[in-house]
């Protein structure tokens, strides 16, 4: 039957598939909150009494990375975590997408510093940013409305639209200030100490 | 409290070692020598300073004036009558040792595991010695001053997951 | 319940059969953050657990060496994120002292409403998730409408609902407007409603007692030992208040009972997180009545205190003041010492151990976190108990992984 169905390619069913299925999809998204800091606490906002996320269709929140769709990058992730959420991304069933939410997430914010990944967007691939520190709970409602409208506009029933994305999105994982400071800066430096101590 | 009471109470207790006091701003501050640190500790656990609040360190590599290159900061506090006190001693590259203090306190378990983490000041006699925060294959002591705030590129060494692979 | 019959001995534990060892966190609901535990299993009574932390390291103290005290401020924010006012008073109560800046009557107060209202803000975050973690989500949703109308306030004041970054050397961002105040006044005539439908949901709750009366109990020796500070050492019996015994800010003006119990257990913790709420609000009542009238920043700070935004934007003076007070090579010396100044956060001694090399910016300003030593405490606290408690004991100590991990 498969096979059968193939054979017609890119014809009208197979689109009509595809919209329902981006249609369930979009309407039955389950968040897993990787909540690591300020934001998490602003997640938890958004699903508590007075924004009340389920009002959505996303408010079934499981921690479990076996049962969720969509992974909320909530907060800094700093190199010790960074190797537990690609863990945590690879274990999550097809189809899935991701929100970065806040400034750390997105791009490292306020802490660019020797621990702080400088935006998840470098190691896993994401959906929908938010910016702030933290985001509004009303910034996060919008983010899913907004991924909502791309599963609709873009989803395909074998998840076709990921097949494309084959290259790293984010930014290349070191600026060439960066390198010149790590290769030649610190060379200079350790070269020439200022400090000689007392023995 | 006045400066009396404090004299009678700490200071006495200390005459055979060699120690210095300071005082700014209502806060006691007290030198000791790295070799003598636990008895000190030790004796003003017994004089009643009975909370270990902290231990820290500094840098002093690039601070003007300072002729030794580590200080070593623990922060007593007596829980019956509220005094504080700051015990400071100095340490240099290479003996970068102190005797721990966790059968004095066992709060002072996770705080000296911190220094060792930032500073690389190995403190012998501690249960159970490793990297309190960062990972433990890194490699530098990342609050030293010759460590660059941005770091070395650590936080970049990982693999890249595309959507295509995931 | 801690099953002592059952307890094994220390000698010959890895020999024994059946044990088994889970992994709980980093990634796990009742963590909130990120935190990891190791635990040792006999069925499901825990030997022992090992916590693994710096999941949430960040570089805090390093950046506190590049930034200058009215900077830093944003930072200290992020640090224990539940109560990020409380953070800013702690950081620059240190930097006041240091510098030796007395503050006006009217900043203190408005700084203790302040502090109070982020007390009432963390237990009441605490409390709730401590009740969720438990089986009783109705509580959380009930304190979180009340968390809302604490993040408008802050909103009203500051600008921001979440990081305010509201304080500054020796004074305040803004004064506060009368609007606010009413708004405050408000607060306090309608909280008292929601805390009793919460005492009436939880206090005589069975399941709820049941699962915290006698778990996870730390001794006074244990705590005052172990460095225990706030609630966790009142709980057990430590009585202790840096309000009450180092006044800071406008403290010594006011009427208000420290918060003690006897049994140490996770119950005790979570009572006196909730009664130390009510004396809150007492404090919070009678700054109110008193607020006095007057400017913000003291006379004669000169260039320490920041002038007004209205003056920078509207006048010559104001810009100049203001470009001299900014500028890394025209600000203030400090004086060439150190300096440690704790105050009473919500989760216990939150101190800032500042060394200064005389100009601006901090040499080096650590961090004496409180989560960081109650944390340490967990392993005693949990061994012996069942698998089911571990919950209970991390909600009861309120661990916040940014200032756990800095």
């Amino acid at each position: 039957m498969a096979s059968k169905l193939g054979q017609l390619g890119d014809s009208i069913l197979w689109t009509k598939l595809d919209a329902a299925a981006s249609w369930a999809r979009k309407n039955s998204l389950w968040p897993m909150p990787f909540a690591t800091a300020c934001c998490g606490i602003e997640l938890m906002a958004t699903a508590a009494s007075r924004h009340d996320l389920s009002r959505f269709g996303s408010e079934v929140m499981r921690f479990s990375p076996r049962q969720c769709d969509l992974m909320i990058v909530a907060g800094r992730v700093v190199m010790k975590m960074l190797p537990v959420m690609q863990r945590l991304w690879l274990q999550m069933p097809e189809p899935k997408w991701c929100i970065s939410m806040g400034a750390c997430a997105c791009s490292g914010g306020v802490f660019d510093t020797y621990a702080v990944v400088q935006g998840v967007d470098r190691f896993i691939p994401v959906d929908v940013y938010i910016p702030g520190c933290p985001p509004r709970p009303e910034q996060l409602i919008r983010a899913v409305l907004d991924l909502q409208e791309k599963i609709q506009a873009g989803g395909t029933i074998q998840g076709s639209e990921f097949e494309v994305r084959d290259r790293p999105e984010g930014p290349p994982r070191f600026d060439p200030d960066e390198l010149y400071r790590i290769r030649v800066r610190d060379d200079l430096k350790l070269k020439s100490p200022q400090y000689s101590p007392k023995h | 409290m006045s400066e009396s009471d404090w004299q009678s109470k700490y200071v006495q207790r200390l005459t055979r070692f060699t120690v210095s006091f300071t005082t700014y701003r209502d806060q006691h501050r007290i030198r000791v020598e790295p070799q003598e640190l636990k008895q000190v500790l030790r004796e003003l656990l017994d004089a009643g300073m009975d909370m270990l609040i902290d231990i820290t360190a500094v840098d002093l590599l690039e601070y003007e004036g300072a002729t030794d290159r580590f200080e070593v900061i623990y922060c007593l506090l007596n829980t019956e009558s509220g005094e504080r006190l700051v015990v400071r001693t100095y340490l240099n590259e290479p003996d970068m040792e102190l005797p721990s203090v966790t059968d004095l306190w066992r709060a002072a378990d996770w705080l000296e595991r911190e220094v060792y983490d930032m500073y690389g000041v190995r403190f012998i006699g501690h249960p159970n010695f490793k990297r309190l925060l960062l990972p433990q294959e890194f490699a530098s002591y990342p609050l030293r001053k010759d460590y660059p705030v941005k770091g070395r590129g650590e936080r970049h060494n990982f693999p890249v997951i595309t959507r295509a692979k995931s | 319940m801690p099953l002592e019959l059952l307890a094994p001995e220390a000698e010959g534990d890895s020999k024994r059969e059946g044990l088994w060892t889970l992994n709980f966190g980093p990634q796990h609901p009742a963590t909130h953050t990120t935190l990891r535990l190791v635990l040792q299993l006999d069925g499901e009574l825990v030997l022992d657990a090992e916590p693994d932390i710096g999941y949430l390291h960040s570089g805090f103290e390093k950046l506190a060496e590049v930034l200058d005290f009215n900077q830093y401020v944003t930072i200290v924010d992020r640090m224990n994120y539940i109560s990020p006012l409380a953070n800013e008073i702690a950081w620059h109560h240190a930097v006041e002292k240091l510098l030796d800046i007395e503050l006006t009557p009217r900043c203190k107060y408005i700084r203790t409403i302040l502090a109070e209202l982020m007390r009432i803000h963390d237990h009441l975050l605490c409390v709730g998730t401590c009740i969720l973690d438990v089986g009783g989500a109705t509580a959380f949703m009930y304190f979180f409408n009340e968390r809302e109308r604490i993040y408008e306030m802050c909103e009203r004041v500051s600008g921001q609902r979440f990081h305010t970054s509201f304080t500054r050397v020796g004074g305040l961002l803004y004064d506060v407007t009368d609007d606010w105040l009413s708004m405050v006044r408000d607060f306090v005539k309608r909280f008292p409603q929601t805390y009793d439908d919460v005492c009436r949901l939880v206090l005589k709750n069975r399941i709820f007692i049941e699962r915290t009366s006698g778990v996870g109990v730390l001794s006074r020796e244990e705590a005052i030992n172990g460095g225990a500070t706030g609630p966790v050492a009142r709980a057990s019996g430590v009585q202790r208040d840096l309000r009450r015994d180092e006044p800071y800010l406008a403290y010594d003006d006011f009427d208000f009972d420290v918060v003690c119990a006897a049994a140490g257990d996770c119950f005790s913790r979570f009572h006196v997180r909730m009664l130390e709420m009510m004396e809150s609000l007492k404090i919070i009542q009678q700054a109110l009545e008193n607020l006095p009238v007057g400017p913000i920043f003291p006379e004669g700070l000169g260039k320490v205190a920041l002038p007004e935004k209205r003056e920078v934007y509207q006048s010559i003076e104001g810009l100049i003041h203001h470009f001299e007070s900014i500028m890394p090579n025209r600000q203030v010396p400090a004086p060439n010492e150190s300096m440690y100044a704790a105050t009473e956060s919500p989760n216990g001694e939150l101190g800032y151990y500042i060394v200064s090399d005389g100009s601006f910016r901090a040499y080096r300003a650590r961090t004496r976190p409180p989560s960081l030593v109650h944390f340490a405490l967990f392993p005693q606290l949990i061994r012996g108990c069942m698998l089911s408690d571990v919950v209970a004991v991390l909600g009861s100590l309120n661990i916040i992984a940014a200032e756990l991990d800095r």
